[in-house]
């Protein structure tokens, strides 16, 4: 009988031995192959620019609430209060110390599109990754170049606020299995216009819109067949609202309507955007008017879904 | 016990109406203040022709609707239910007041102006516009059930 117990412990012992060592091996950091860094030496500042308002970069990295000029200087500390934690944006600046200065573009196509840090470590999806996994790796060339044209800002911002088991980096690897992928998530026709599948990549890729816009499931990855149908806030108590066809926001703007709220941040009848939407607007505000049209496009032709978030209780 | 009981909910709904009134009455002037600016946003765009005496009407109106929210429409509590007025405004009571105060100085300010033509329509358009946004990131939220 004892002897029995004894096998079972060892036995346990040793599949638990197999099964840390599996779980070591499956949560490894990946990295981009050659091959799909190809091209991310030929980078263009002037590019880059269109593609760090598209990706929203100074919105985190910039000090809270900064304006004009003020939004190039990326020192992080912007706080981002979350169920699993409070998450704070890091120096991206081209501080060598404390920044991202050291950084190739390899690195920061790296960080951009696979999470992790060119010493191995995994990053926190609160760092949309699994958005900027669907982006041209020129675009990150160009983004590359751009950001070694923004200022040097000394000292580290502060360390995250997270509890145990979220302090766990290394399990966000197995994590990424699950919730880490460079597919498109809308499967538009083969005939889409290219205005279409532009604002596609856009929304889908450097915009990250579904970060706010879409539920999430437990594990807090994105519900993709809850598509920008809106969920609950990640800070506060408000909401993020359903912006496919059936959204009550948006289901009577044509898509002029669309472009001039990017434009101005006003609706068709003069309410103005914001909360959390604002720094967004400001950055569409950045982009190109093809640009603008081309999100516009793929919002009106995104699956109608209902609201990505609870329905509201019956009034009795 | 049933007198109690009766009377604390007696109270708590003539509250409640009370509070709608404050409710109703700032969503309504926002509405409006969103109508006048849409039409003078329109008349620089050149979707409206452009007629001073209209013109100057919208900014006297749009100057006194702003005048008219005031923090007392915002009495503690007036958060709950049917509003898109964010728990920040009481955090920030002060930063509310700057808002609110910027807001009336430059309707004041477009409506003085007197503007007789597009192009100087559009200047005063472009100082009153930045109140909006600017107001609504910190102090505007979006609920469900709306």
């Amino acid at each position: 009988m004892a002897v029995g117990f004894k096998r079972a412990g060892a036995g346990l012992l040793v599949l638990g031995v197999i099964c840390a060592g599996a779980g070591w091996l499956l949560s490894a950091p990946r990295f981009l192959s050659a091959q799909q860094l190809a091209g991310i030496d030929d980078g263009d500042a002037t590019r880059g620019r269109d593609v760090f308002y598209a990706g929203g970069c100074s919105s985190c990295h910039a000090a809270p609430k900064a304006k004009g000029d003020d939004r190039l200087k990326l020192g992080g500390g912007v706080r981002l209060v979350t169920e699993f934690g409070t998450f704070i944006a890091p120096n991206i600046s081209q501080d060598k110390a404390d920044g991202i200065g050291n950084w190739s573009a390899s690195d920061l196509a790296n960080a951009m599109m696979r999470g992790v840090t060119p010493e191995g470590s995994h990053l926190y999806p609160a760092f949309p990754y699994t958005s900027y996994a669907r982006m041209k790796i020129s675009d990150i060339a160009d983004l590359h170049a751009f950001l070694k044209t923004t200022p040097e800002v000394s000292g580290k911002a502060p360390p995250n606020e997270l509890s145990f088991p979220f302090t766990f980096r290394r399990g966000l690897g197995l994590w990424k299995l699950i919730n880490l992928s460079d597919a498109k998530v809308v499967s538009l026709p083969d005939d889409a216009s290219d205005e279409v599948k532009r604002g596609q990549y856009l929304a889908e890729g450097p915009g990250h819109c579904g970060e706010c816009h879409t539920p999430r499931n437990l594990s807090g990855g994105v519900i993709k067949s809850a598509w920008l149908a809106g969920a609950r806030a990640a800070e506060g108590k408000g909401i993020v609202p359903n912006i496919t066809p059936e959204g009550r926001n948006v289901k009577d703007w044509s898509k002029a309507d669309l472009v001039e709220y990017f434009t101005s941040g006003f609706t068709p009848d003069y309410d103005s955007v914001g909360g959390a939407m604002v720094e967004v607007q400001e950055n569409l505000a950045q982009l190109s008017d093809a640009d603008r049209e081309a999100i516009a496009a793929y919002l009106k032709v995104v699956p109608a879904h209902a609201n990505g978030y609870p329905a509201p209780r019956p009034k009795n | 016990m049933k007198k109690l009981v009766l009377t604390i909910a007696a109270l708590a709904a003539s509250i409640t109406f009370a509070m709608a009134g404050e409710v109703e009455d700032r969503q309504q002037h926002m509405k409006d203040i969103g109508r006048s600016f849409g039409a003078l946003n329109k008349t620089v765009k050149g979707e409206l022709p452009f007629d001073a005496a209209n013109v100057q009407a919208t900014l006297d109106k749009l100057r006194d609707d702003t005048a008219k929210v005031t923090p007392a429409l915002f009495p503690a509590g007036s958060d709950k239910g049917k509003t898109e007025a964010s728990p920040h405004i009481w955090e920030n009571l002060t930063g509310f007041q700057t808002h609110l105060d910027k807001l009336h100085k430059d309707t004041a300010t477009a409506a003085a102006a007197a503007p007789q033509d597009v192009a100087s329509l559009a200047d005063q358009v472009k100082l009153v516009g930045a109140n909006c946004a600017a107001c609504h990131k910190e102090f505007r939220i979006k609920k469900e059930g709306e």
